[in-house]
């Protein structure tokens, strides 16, 4: 029962990585670059969330909406100001534009909102579904980030899929240049899909602060980078494989706490990770491409 | 924010030269970053105190300032290199410790004396002659919180989670493990975390929890502990629990629910909640200022400089010696005199820097601490 109990744990820390990784792993398939300040505007998103709630007393739904629009808002200022001067730069220039974006933004906030950790009010309370009398819990918060976790997913793609701007980003990652030569608006569609990966950052923001509920400017960036490192571990790019990424590497972290030593548990983590990537460069579902010269 | 610093620094740099030559006293700190609230705290103390004794208007009059050093410690070198060439005669070494380490070791090379208000680590001091703490050396705080638990008979089995890349909280750890048999404690459980994986905490509580641990050392900051504490009662563990002088500063945290901290016991030196003169003019003057209820490294920072202000002024010394004249003075004032501030009554130094004061043991009970004496 206790190796339950630690499966459900990891399951529960894997469900938040997977919620970012998606933000990551969408940003990266469709723009090719990656978007280091992600972890930066979840925490915009949870401290929008945070006094949504305690300070106007809104419903923790509204809250969430409210952060989603507004971190969206955030997500194509971000893009338009400091990376679409750069579409023609190397992807390099991009990488540290997006760094000094990330630090920005935690600075910006650690003046605006102080350093001062700050408890984050659950979504729907701190309660859990008990099973096997009582030996084994679920908390709710686990069960609604597992779930947002699957509609984010089967949501995205279906739009990427399915909908006629889906069908322009994906056109946007294959050839940025025949796109626009096929009467694409480029930049709208990568500003779109910014918008788009900021809202979910949003959402990921408020569920990664009722698991976990201590808020401070540098929240986002350690989940940021795990969640990442989830991203590139399920294939870089691929919406279900962010998912998967997720879960295990939350899994293998409690897993290595639980039976190696708590002292390790990244050193196994990121062990796994160098073997997986060793065995299957793309990551476990990324598609290996052929870059026709 | 830093408008009000700069603007604080400003009147502060001309109330001293009001009254003519001034004691140029500078510090590093955190004052951006994820440690920015210690850094923050201890610089405000400082300012406070080096406000009130300026405006009293005698013979040490300072002129105070703080850089930024993130809590890196070649940022905090760096920061000190331009404190050095500003003309710091004083100094406040760093707020936390490993940057401290760094600055402590260039206060050795310079001949420039340094009080650190809160960098606790033992190499902090260790070796330089110049270098003293306002805080308990982190060894000390183990020994003592182990030696007050075994003394107390408050458990017998014993689980400890500690923060494995944190000197702060491996130095508690370690003299805590060591000294535990002593006082017959026996350590059932030790489980540690880290940077990017400090916020699941369940197989540590479930290792405490099957082991049957009593009671639960957490040798670390309150921000995890809170987390602790919020994840042990999901899971129905209710031990007792014993912090360290970080975990003070949980209750101000905004939003947090103070029942969870209920019977938190801890070893702290400062406790804003007393009822003495002494520390309720500062809280008072602290909240007016800056809106929030000090913690003890605005403590820490406020007892240094007021520190300072009577090293000096029993060692006769003037504003126009340099830091090398001053050095040898205040390394005997400091190793002589006996001072009271806000953090302790006669509190006393060693030669090599470590401070000996009575840790206050405190409970908390009914979301405010209470003395547990």
């Amino acid at each position: 029962m206790t190796f339950l109990n630690f499966f459900i744990s990891g399951i529960s820390l894997g469900s938040i990585y997977a919620i970012i990784a998606l933000g990551y792993t969408m940003v990266y398939g469709i723009s090719k670059m990656l978007n280091f300040a992600h972890g930066d505007v979840i925490m915009v998103g949870a401290y929008i969330c945070f006094y949504a709630v305690v300070r106007y007393g809104l419903n923790p739904f509204l809250a969430v909406a409210v952060a989603m629009v507004l971190c969206s808002v955030l997500g194509i200022i971000v893009e338009g100001l400091a990376y679409k001067p750069l579409r023609q730069a190397p992807s390099l220039a991009v990488l540290i534009t997006a760094i000094g974006m990330s630090y920005f933004l935690q600075n910006t906030a650690l003046l605006l909102w102080s350093s001062n950790p700050k408890v984050f009010p659950s979504v729907v309370g701190r309660g859990a579904f008990h099973m096997f009398n009582g030996n084994l819990s679920v908390s709710h918060i686990t069960a609604l980030t597992i779930i947002v976790c699957l509609v984010i997913m089967v949501a995205l793609s279906l739009f990427v899929s399915k909908t006629k701007m889906g069908k322009a980003m994906r056109a946007c990652s294959e050839d940025k240049g025949a796109a626009q030569l096929m009467g694409i608006n480029v930049n709208a569609t990568i500003s779109m899909t910014f918008a788009i990966g900021s809202g979910l950052a949003a959402i990921a923001g408020a569920l990664l602060c009722s698991a976990y509920p201590t808020l401070m400017p540098t929240t986002g960036s350690l989940p940021g980078i795990k969640a990442f490192t989830a991203a590139v571990f399920g294939g870089i790019g691929s919406i279900p494989g962010a998912f998967l990424g997720g879960l295990m590497l939350g899994v293998i972290e409690i897993f290595a706490k639980a039976y190696i030593s708590s002292q390790l548990s990244d050193a196994v983590v990121f062990g796994v990770l160098i073997v997986v990537l060793l065995v299957k460069p793309a990551g476990l579902l990324g598609k290996m491409t052929q870059e026709k010269v | 924010m830093k408008k009000v610093l700069v603007c604080s620094l400003l009147v502060l740099a001309m109330s001293a030269s009001a009254f003519g030559a001034a004691f140029k006293i500078g510090g590093t700190g955190p004052l951006t970053g994820g440690a920015a609230i210690y850094g923050i705290a201890a610089m405000r103390g400082a300012q406070i105190a080096a406000e009130e004794i300026n405006a009293l208007g005698g013979d040490v009059q300072f002129d105070l300032r703080y850089e930024d050093d993130t809590h890196d410690a070649e940022k905090a070198v760096n920061a000190y290199n331009a404190l050095k060439d500003w003309g710091m005669q004083v100094s406040l070494g760093s707020v936390t410790s490993k940057p401290c380490e760094a600055t402590a070791a260039e206060n050795f090379a310079d001949r420039i004396f340094a009080l650190t208000p809160s960098a606790s680590s033992a190499a902090v001091t260790e070796g330089k002659d110049n270098v003293f703490q306002m805080c308990f050396v982190d060894p000390n705080q183990g020994t003592a919180s182990a030696q007050y638990i075994g003394e107390k008979g408050y458990a017998k089995k014993v689980a400890v989670i500690w923060k494995n890349d944190d000197v702060y909280s491996k130095g508690v750890r370690d003299t805590f493990v060591e000294s535990a048999g002593k006082f017959g404690l026996e350590i059932v459980s030790e489980t540690a975390f880290a940077d990017g994986n400090d916020t699941d905490f369940s197989v540590q509580l479930t290792d405490a929890k099957d082991k049957g641990a009593e009671l639960v050392f957490l040798p670390m900051y309150y921000q995890p502990a809170s987390l602790i504490l919020a994840q042990a009662q999901a899971m129905g563990y209710a031990p007792k629990w014993f912090g360290i002088d970080g975990m003070d500063g949980i209750l101000t945290m905004e939003g947090f629910d103070k029942s969870l901290a209920e019977g938190v016991m801890l070893l702290t030196p400062f406790n804003a909640d007393a009822k003495d003169e002494k520390t309720v003019k500062f809280v008072t003057e602290y909240q007016k200022r800056f809106g929030e209820i000090p913690n003890q490294f605005a403590a820490d920072g406020y007892d240094c400089v007021y520190a300072y202000c009577q090293a000096l002024t029993q060692a006769k010394a003037t504003p126009d010696m340099d830091a090398e004249t001053l050095c040898p003075k205040m390394i005997e004032q400091f190793t002589t005199m006996t001072f009271n501030g806000l953090t302790g009554e006669n509190v006393k130094w060693s030669k090599n820097g470590e401070v000996t004061k009575d840790p206050k043991g405190m409970v908390i009970k009914n979301g405010a601490y209470v003395g547990l004496d």
